[in-house]
């Protein structure tokens, strides 16, 4: 009996809370700085519209839950697939072999095209033959640059991490850096050591590395506050991610050094820290053109023929550096998190 | 188990020859063997050895800037890790309160930002949503006699997708907006996230209220008749219940102190970095866990105190500060953690083995 009761208390719940949320912000409750209706009311980029026949496209990824990254990819696929008349079907898994599984049922449910990240290539190996086999067209992103061609892929958008890495460390050079630690936020991660592998090859200085405990943030605050306070010859701190390196900020102030922070990837919670100088400059390699160009490229191989990069080089999205000279443009694109 | 608290170990050897004759039953151990079967002794000697190890060889950690660093992340553990052992006392355990953190900071960013309100508006009703997902959690598994490991595993994984799922509805991203510029932002900066000085060494007021929620704690279990209904219910429900105890209540309401633990970090961690990202937070729940066990809590119930988990969470955090400081080669960063971790467990329980045996 009393199961009946129960549940309807609980759907009772959410009720009561509008209401008083409802209530307190008529008893003046409201912020009168920041928040929702400072927001400006920013449209998306928009291309027209094709008129091409419907067709369906399986974008299937080696995304984390909850990464501010993959939302940028997943968005810049989203507009490609309402300009091009795609339905777009996304699934994403960080393990390979679910992975793997994902794109054989992009494959069992005939799509027209897939876009696939190859971050274990050897996984996705058979299951890319058999997409091959079916007659699917099957594109690379993100991850998968030395090894889209093996697998036979059509065409490939990214960026080289190590080529992304190497850039980096060249600026380091430029802005006068001499003992950088490169903050590694999920260990054994093969792109993020690829990054880190790149700074230290052409960087003329020192390069450390630490390994931070990515889903804690606090917990990354104290251990680059204590890598600092261990090593006080640390001047940059590289991070791999925007998130950490808005976390970078505040262990250098609680460290006391006088390290400055520049870091890969972007969000719009960093555009203002570049801007404030808080944080000398970021590396982007454009996760938006990465899922844009990906669909688009399956639709222009459909509908034209067309092969992007000529079926024999990679287009390459990064790295594209941003910095004061340049943040306020990007800083538009940014606060719409496309950028 | 019995109603009685915890320490005392069985009693029933004969009268050890050659002293006065009691009944064998009141004998009076020695008070050294009486202290190391405390639950906390173990986990103290523990991490001393840990802290004096490092003291060693780390440099760096014998300043107090250091020292004050290592207590920030231990709080941050250790706020959490309390009234995750006195559910473990209690004899459940949750797994949703690592993920729970999480969702407590994003409701409390998300409304007041999506409704353009006074920040302490959306710090109270994500109190007021913890309370509800603990309660949830102690409801469930007091109605269904259900394992706290599949009630807790279903609300974890349930937690983890509508944290992203709604968050994605919502703002539109995977992490919520900075409300930083929003009014009573500074107030409750304050209260969650600020940082004082103690004689030249800023110290971060987590610091404080671990302190304060540890001694609370302490005093409710030894001192409260509330603190012997969570060692009854942990010993023997059903005994417990025998005796009046009021169990359905007593677990109910200890999940629902996880749920206030998880909405204080959960508020430390948005008034501290302004944004949340909605993936966080996963794996943190076996670290709580992990704390309270060091700590001296039984995984099976009955048996631990307030005091252990504060040294256990401190332990968590001397180690993996303390190889940071040491600067060793990074790549052994969780070997080192857990090798250090089980010595130190090790420890604990070589302690307690000599302090109970005869």
């Amino acid at each position: 009996m009393d199961r009946s009761s129960h549940p309807r208390s609980r759907r009772f719940a959410p009720v009561v809370a509008v209401a008083a949320a409802a209530a307190l912000t008529l008893a003046g409750c409201s912020s009168s700085s920041g928040g929702k209706k400072s927001e400006e009311g920013a449209a998306d980029a928009s291309a027209g519209k094709a008129t091409t026949p419907r067709m369906t496209v399986a974008l299937v990824t080696h995304q984390a839950p909850g990464d501010t990254f993959w939302d940028t990819v997943r968005k810049g696929a989203e507009a490609a697939a309402a300009k091009d008349n795609i339905k777009l079907v996304y699934s994403a898994d960080p393990n390979a072999g679910n992975q793997a599984n994902l794109v054989q049922n992009a494959i069992d449910q005939k799509v027209d095209g897939i876009a696939v990240t190859l971050a274990k290539p050897d996984a996705l190996k058979g299951v890319i033959g058999k997409a091959e086999k079916s007659g699917i067209p099957v594109v690379g992103l993100n991850s998968g640059l030395s090894d889209w061609k093996n697998l036979n892929l059509l065409e490939f958008f990214g960026q080289d991490e190590s080529v992304a890495g190497e850039a980096f460390g060249k600026k380091l050079n430029e802005v006068g850096a001499k003992h950088a630690l490169c903050v590694v936020q999920e260990q054994g991660n093969v792109g993020l050591t690829q990054r880190c592998d790149g700074v230290e090859k052409t960087f003329d200085g020192k390069l450390d590395t630490q390994n931070v405990n990515g889903t804690d943030m606090p917990s990354v605050k104290s251990t680059i506050t204590a890598k600092l306070k261990q090593d006080p010859s640390i001047d940059y701190v590289v991070t791999l991610g925007a998130p950490f390196a808005l976390t970078a900020v505040q262990s250098i102030g609680d460290a006391g050094s006088k390290a400055k922070v520049a870091t890969f990837d972007l969000n719009k919670d960093l555009i203002k820290a570049v801007k404030s100088g808080d944080i000398q400059f970021a590396v982007d390699q454009q996760p938006y053109l990465q899922g844009y160009l990906a669909v688009d490229g399956l639709w222009l191989y459909k509908n034209n023929g067309n092969y992007s990069g000529g079926g024999e080089q990679p287009v390459l999205t990064g790295p594209a550096f941003v910095d004061k000279s340049n943040v306020d443009k990007i800083g538009e694109f940014a606060a719409k998190g496309t950028r | 188990m019995s109603m009685t608290q915890h320490a005392e170990p069985a009693v029933d050897t004969p009268p050890a020859p050659g002293r006065k004759q009691s009944d064998g039953r009141t004998r009076q151990r020695p008070l050294a063997l009486r202290l190391l079967a405390r639950p906390e002794v173990g986990v103290f000697l523990g991490a001393v050895a840990v802290l004096v190890f490092f003291l060693f060889a780390a440099p760096p950690v014998r300043d107090g800037s250091s020292m004050a660093n290592i207590l920030y992340q231990s709080s941050t553990i250790g706020i959490m890790a309390l009234p995750v052992a006195l559910l473990m006392i209690g004899g459940e355990f949750d797994l949703s309160a690592g993920v729970a953190v999480i969702t407590s900071a994003l409701t409390a960013s998300m409304l007041s930002y999506q409704l353009t309100m006074n920040v302490w508006v959306g710090v109270i009703v994500a109190l007021l949503v913890s309370l509800a997902i603990g309660a949830f959690n102690g409801w469930l598994l007091v109605k269904t006699g259900l394992p706290s490991f599949l009630v807790t595993l279903g609300t974890f994984l349930i937690l983890q997708g509508v944290n992203l799922a709604i968050t994605k509805l919502v703002t539109g991203n995977v992490a919520t907006d900075d409300i930083s510029d929003m009014d009573g932002f500074t107030q409750a900066q304050k209260l969650f996230a600020s940082t004082f000085t103690v004689g030249g060494v800023n110290v971060k007021i987590t610091v404080v209220w671990w302190l304060a929620f540890a001694a609370l704690a302490t005093w409710v279990l030894l001192r409260t008749k509330y603190g012997n209904w969570i060692f009854a219910v942990g010993g023997n429900k059903d005994s417990a219940r025998a005796v009046g105890v009021p169990v359905t209540f007593t677990k109910i309401s200890l999940f629902m102190l996880v749920g206030f633990g998880a909405w204080f970090v959960g508020m430390h961690q948005l008034f501290s970095f302004n944004t949340v990202q909605s993936g966080e937070g996963v794996g943190q729940e076996l670290i709580y866990i992990a704390a309270a066990v060091i700590g001296g809590c039984l995984l099976t119930g009955g048996y631990g105190s307030a005091i252990g988990p504060v040294f256990g969470a401190f332990m968590f955090g001397m180690v993996q500060q303390g190889i940071v400081y040491a600067g060793w080669n990074p790549d052994w960063f969780k070997a080192f953690l857990g090798v250090m971790l089980l010595g130190a467990v090790l420890i604990n329980l070589w302690v307690q083995r000599t302090a109970t045996r005869r």
